[in-house]
């Protein structure tokens, strides 16, 4: 997709990602280790399987700002399900359920009553937080079970010494790449993001798809709710107000995923979650207070921006789009 | 002589006779005790008190709300709610709508020292009385009920200076909550005082979690691979560090690291101590804050004082919850108290 002396965003973001990695190698003394490095990607995994799902929407053009909301809350119900009583196998199956209703009444919506995406899912993730405070759990920090290992193993355990959430995020990317680049189905996301009406015209049923894409980011969603509810052992649902949401879109969009559709994959997501990820550690380890690394996080991702809109500059094609680009 | 006396003596014999008489038959028909409940329960009646919380939905301002509701039924006031759901704007908001609305009485709990400032000081010049709970403002209002931070933060530090002694690492790592609330400044101020003066503790992390356990268990988990050593973690709020203790835990440093930090005593906050994540909670007891709000309540709306005139604190006692006493008494659920 890129051409080889064009640069891209995600290989200026990847250069951003490594001219900091080896800054930090060379200036913190405990930066370059194996376990620091694991707890470096471990720290943005979840944000990572967010990115995923995320990154599969935007490149059909949509976006998904009800993520948040599905994650916390439809984890949160299964926790206070487990709570009251009910056992976990049947718990998962209902949260699970509730992922896939708030991901079709979306995707409906935007397929079909043609409401665009921004707005649809901006609502839905009030609604879905909403129905989660006033229905399906009284507090809004619900602790995890702890008497069921394997719950616990999803977040907290090793396989061959690598954390589970690492391995959660490397296999959906595996899974989500093999998804767009040799099925169908991928093709079809791409060719509905680049120019729906053409894609219709061709005879693709762009509406299910977008239905199933809203579903399947949904679902995603629930994945990285259940594997965070387990690593911090509790869900918090406050994480709704927080700039999680944006974070997310930050990584995506960083990662040289257009929001005007049809460009970039899987690889571009965990780009722009590497440089996040190394960021975030390297002043952790610093010990740069709070705000300072708010603005330094903000600097940076506004910079890459920059690079980004002098090297590859709106188009005429963008331009005409019918949404145009957010 | 004699016989005045005795008629003296006949007189008093019945005006007492009379009286045990009087005080008989007031036994057999009860007092109304009007003279000292009247002047209590008519006032109050049909008086308006609005809570202004960070959030509704969560164990501390569900618990304080819960009692306050009950005690607003039972007397006869009305009790509101305006939930700005963590954010300070829609806060400012809600204060700003309810100083032209004149309510008899404020219960505000600040997100910060600085915002709501400034709206305390017009609430009270528009004669609206202001009761704080918990998070105060620097502004000084009618009362103030809730931890005194300083002092929670010098039993947190000195626990951990009494953990961290010269025969360990003395490495210490600070887990703040929101950079800019009450609870975080003057905790802050506690933890360096006592830190700052001793030799052997080290301060290798001082970071901000924002309220977050995610965050906090991603802080924790860079400061343990940098300090592997660590001895002790004093936080903020317990359902923040549980994060830390997660990590802590999953490293397999539970009995190497320990973890003390604050909160309401609530049952969550008790099984996290059960479940090794945490191992000291000092806790500033909702159901008590809750007792001594309705106290409080009671006190401002009856005063004849006019707002701002009589400026009220209550620290409320502070209870250490380790693992030695997690009782039904020290650990409520909010079942307990609707």
């Amino acid at each position: 997709m890129t051409s080889g002396m064009r640069l891209s965003q995600e290989g200026i973001v990847a250069a951003l990602a490594a001219l900091l990695f080896v800054g930090f190698s060379l200036t913190l003394s405990n930066f370059l280790t194996v376990n620091n490095l694991i707890s470096l990607v471990r720290s943005v995994s979840i944000l990572g399987i967010l990115g995923i799902g995320m990154g599969l929407v935007i490149i059909s053009r949509g976006i998904d700002l009800a993520m948040v909301a599905t994650m916390v809350v439809a984890s949160s119900w299964v926790l206070s399900m487990v709570q009251s009583g009910t056992p976990l196998g049947w718990a998962l199956l209902f949260g699970m359920g509730f992922a896939i209703l708030v991901g079709a009444a979306t995707g409906i919506l935007v397929a079909y009553a043609l409401v665009p995406a921004i707005f649809t899912t901006l609502a839905m993730g009030l609604i879905v937080y909403g129905t989660g405070r006033a229905y399906l759990f009284q507090v809004d920090v619900q602790n995890a079970p702890s008497n069921y290992p394997w719950f616990s193993f999803l977040g907290t355990g090793n396989v061959l010494g690598i954390p589970m959430p690492i391995i959660a995020v490397g296999f959906l990317a595996l899974v989500m790449w093999v998804l767009l680049r040799y099925t169908r189905f991928g093709r079809f996301v791409y060719a509905t993001g680049d120019n729906i009406l053409a894609a219709r015209i061709v005879g693709i049923p762009v509406r299910l798809l977008i239905v199933a894409q809203f579903i399947l980011t949904s679902l995603i969603a629930y994945a990285a709710g259940i594997i965070m509810s387990s690593a911090v052992s509790s869900m918090s649902t406050r994480i709704y107000n927080s700039t999680m949401i944006y974070d997310v879109l930050l990584v995506v969009v960083l990662g040289g995923i257009s929001l005007s559709g049809g460009r970039g994959g899987v690889r571009n997501v965990l780009v722009g979650t590497l440089l996040v990820g190394v960021l975030l550690n390297g002043m952790t380890i610093l010990d740069i207070p709070y705000t300072e690394q708010n603005l330094i996080k903000s600097v940076i991702l506004l910079f890459a921006l920059i690079i980004d809109s002098f090297i590859n500059p709106r188009d005429e094609q963008t331009a005409q789009q019918q949404q145009g680009d957010i | 002589m004699l016989n005045m006396r005795k008629v003296c003596t006949v007189l008093l014999a019945a005006s007492a006779l009379l009286g045990s008489a009087l005080a008989a038959s007031a036994a057999t028909q009860g007092l109304d005790n009007a003279e000292r409940r009247d002047p209590y329960y008519k006032p109050l009646e049909g008086k308006r008190v609005v809570f202004v919380p960070l959030a509704m939905g969560f164990d501390l301002t569900e618990g304080w709300a819960a009692i306050m509701r009950r005690q607003a039924e039972d007397l006869g006031y009305t009790f509101e709610i305006r939930d700005p759901n963590w954010s300070t704007d829609a806060g400012t908001r809600a204060i700003t709508a309810l100083i032209s609305e004149k309510p008899d009485l404020m219960i505000i709990h600040n997100p910060d020292v600085q915002s709501y400032a400034r709206l305390l000081k017009r609430a009270e010049a528009a004669g609206i009385k202001v009761l704080q709970v918990n998070l105060e403002s620097s502004y000084t209002t009618d009362s103030y009920v809730g931890a005194d931070w300083v002092k929670v933060g010098y039993i947190e530090a000195k626990v951990l200076a009494d953990k961290c002694g010269p025969d360990t690492s003395g490495k210490i790592a600070i887990m703040q909550g929101v950079p800019t609330a009450a609870s975080n400044l003057y905790e802050l101020f506690a933890y360096h005082d006592v830190f700052d003066k001793l030799d052997h503790i080290k301060v290798v992390s001082e970071q901000a979690a924002n309220y977050d356990p995610a965050k906090a268990r991603a802080i924790m988990e860079t400061v343990l691979e940098q300090h592997p050593d660590l001895c002790g973690v004093v936080g903020n709020w317990d359902n923040q560090d549980v994060g830390a203790g997660a990590a802590i835990q999953e490293a397999g440093k539970s009995d190497q690291v320990y973890v003390v930090t604050s909160g309401g005593g609530t049952t969550n906050g008790c099984e996290n101590i059960e479940k090794g994540l945490l191992d000291m909670i000092v806790s500033y007891d909702v159901p008590l804050q809750g007792d001594i709000l309705n106290q409080q309540i009671v006190e401002i709306l009856l005063s004849d004082a006019k707002a701002g005139e009589i400026k009220n604190t209550y620290y409320t006692p502070l209870t250490l919850l380790t693992k030695d006493n997690l009782t039904p008494r020290n650990c409520w659920s909010l079942d307990d108290l609707k």
